[in-house]
């Protein structure tokens, strides 16, 4: 028994909305902007789209819509990671270089979360 | 079907898998980054797959070739640099754009489509490519307005003029009306009208929300983008863009309401706009009494001498550019063993989680970066709660009802020992009320820039308590 393609896709569509729920209502706030952004680099998936006007496009208006449409996937796509990438290099579980006299603070950071009155 | 396209197939799956298991591992800030790695990853297999395809199914003349390669060069390029460069204070504004040009083109594989395909179309395809069409447009132009709110270029007040809302609806009812007759008689000409009218409907979407809606506008955008993808999907029946358009909406969408709930107002609401305008709020008056300020000295002993101080920054801190102060004040603070944490509002910056990206560059450690419900239980046992350019998220006028923030969540600030404030004036926050908090009797103003009170703060503890 065979589906008509839309029905398929409507079905893979609405399935994959499902998992996007699931997976991203876990994603903690301390990340939103880089999940923001790695959501944005995914949707870069539309190049794959405007590669293929390319093959069918035959004439000055066509060639002006795959160039534009290249243009701005890629440059969605390969930002979009870069700065993903960028952002997330940034989040360290404590200071890169301790300044010098902060020593004892990243001591009891690293023997766990310091409770009240530690100091 | 061919060994070909089943293979190909498989692959679009797999890139797709790499998509969801990247989203999976963002759900910890030790694993995002490989997480963003097995989403570059499955991003690579897809294009190159793409590749293959274009190379398989033939027919692709040179000028093809050559415009195809020649766009992506250029685009990748834009991309790559606008990425190394970007401040990330200047993050949404980027955001936006890769929302613009996500859309843009999402839009164009539609229009592309419709225009080879003539009036062969079938109607279903002529469904998902008018909503391609439409979608991708509005959230093109919407994101364009939206990222010049956020540069500055354009007044990032809100907009408006009489009859603004009918404008709006007329140009949705002429997109969404023309769409549907297009369905019933293909025309390209009227494609071209439907195209202009969900450009002209971006804007006039965009331009009547104020800045500090940002971060629901933005979240919005995406979820349309991410929506235009799966569209686009649909009309080149291509499964990978369908599953990566659909993530990207449930993600827009997730944010979008997450950033709806925590400013107490309704999505609807804040597109129809006209909030912070100023007058919308009539001022209910708190309890009164009046306000205690305090100098650098003082306020410097009280950190000094506490043994947990809580940091409340909000987009004040953001808009002074004070980050790196912040961290190298708490920073001091912990080196004489003071406890220090970030009490982070949902909506602190101007995108969802902004202000812990902000942080984050400042070298803050994540850990320290705590959640509104987590961190709000320990206010209490907090010696000094210090707050940084916040206004509206820590008035406790939200608790009681018949205010205009009541029911917003807020960070329970008055439950602390003592309360610094640091603020440039007594101004309204966003809502246009005043906030009870600056009239408890804990609470002392400290009146000044950010970035010049935190650098002041740091010197007075070095100098006094050295």
């Amino acid at each position: 028994m065979s589906y008509p393609a839309l029905l398929v896709d409507v079905t893979i569509f609405v399935l994959s909305l499902w998992v996007g729920f699931e997976v991203i209502s876990k994603v903690p706030a301390t990340l939103h902007t880089p999940l923001m952004s790695a959501a944005n680099s995914i949707h870069g998936i539309v190049l794959a789209g405007a590669m293929l006007i390319a093959v069918t496009a035959h004439n000055t208006i066509g060639y002006i819509i795959a160039f534009v449409a290249a243009a701005f996937a890629a440059a969605n796509v390969v930002g979009g990671y870069v700065v993903t990438g960028r952002m997330l290099k940034m989040f360290r579980k404590r200071p890169a270089v301790p300044p010098p006299a902060a020593t004892h603070a990243v001591e009891a950071a690293s023997n766990g979360r310091p409770k009240d009155g530690s100091a | 079907m061919s060994t070909f396209d089943w293979v190909t197939q498989l692959i679009y799956v797999l890139a797709a898998s790499c998509f969801v298991f990247g989203l999976h591992l963002m759900n910890n800030p030790a694993t995002a980054r490989r997480g963003n790695q097995a989403s570059t990853a499955g991003m690579a297999i897809a294009i190159a797959t793409t590749l293959a395809i274009v190379i398989h199914l033939g027919g692709i003349s040179v000028t093809g070739w050559i415009v195809m390669l020649a766009g992506a060069l250029l685009g990748a390029g834009a991309g790559l640099y606008s990425a190394r460069t970007v401040q990330m204070t200047a993050m949404p504004q980027l955001v936006s754009m890769f929302n613009a040009v996500g859309g843009g083109a999402a839009a164009l594989v539609a229009v592309h489509d419709y225009m080879h395909a003539g009036a062969t179309v079938s109607a279903t395809t002529s469904v998902t490519t008018l909503l391609d069409v439409i979608i991708g447009a509005v959230t093109f132009s919407g994101s364009l307005i939206a990222a010049g709110k956020l540069q500055g270029v354009i007044n990032s007040a809100p907009v408006t003029f009489p009859g603004a809302r009918i404008v709006n609806l007329g140009l949705a009812a002429v997109a969404i009306g023309l769409g549907a007759y297009l369905i019933a008689a293909p025309s390209t000409a009227l494609l071209g009208i439907v195209i202009i009218a969900a450009l002209a409907f971006g804007v006039s979407m965009v331009m009547p929300i104020g800045g500090a809606d940002m971060p629901v506008v933005i979240s919005l955008l995406n979820a349309f983008t991410g929506t235009a993808v799966a569209m686009a999907g649909f009309v080149i029946g291509n499964w990978a863009l369908i599953i990566a358009g659909a993530l990207v909406g449930a993600s827009g969408s997730i944010l979008t309401k997450l950033m709806a709930d925590a400013m107490n107002r309704s999505i609807g609401n804040i597109i129809v706009g006209g909030f912070g305008t100023g007058d919308a709020a009539p001022a209910i008056a708190g309890p009164g009494g009046s306000v205690h300020s305090i100098a650098a000295d003082d306020a410097a002993i009280q950190l000094a001498y506490a043994s947990k101080v809580i940091i409340v920054p909000g987009y004040g801190l953001a808009a002074a550019q004070a980050q790196h102060e912040v961290a190298a004040l708490a920073d001091l603070l912990e080196s004489r063993g003071v406890e220090v944490s970030y009490a982070i509002h949902p909506v602190a910056g101007r995108m969802p989680g902004h202000m812990n990206v902000l942080l984050a560059e400042a070298n803050v450690p994540y850990p320290q970066l705590r959640e509104m419900d987590d961190i709000n239980p320990e206010f209490a046992r907090a010696d000094v709660a210090l707050v940084i350019g916040a206004n509206d998220v820590t008035n406790p006028a939200a608790r009681r009802p018949g205010t205009a923030i009541s029911g917003m969540p807020i960070l329970d600030v008055d439950q602390a020992k003592s309360i610094i404030v640091i603020k440039r004036s007594m101004g309204h926050g966003y809502a246009g009320i005043d906030n009870e908090l600056y009239v408890d009797p804990k609470t002392s103003m400290y009146f000044a820039d950010a970035k010049k009170a935190l650098t002041d703060l740091a010197s007075a503890v070095k100098t006094l308590v050295g």
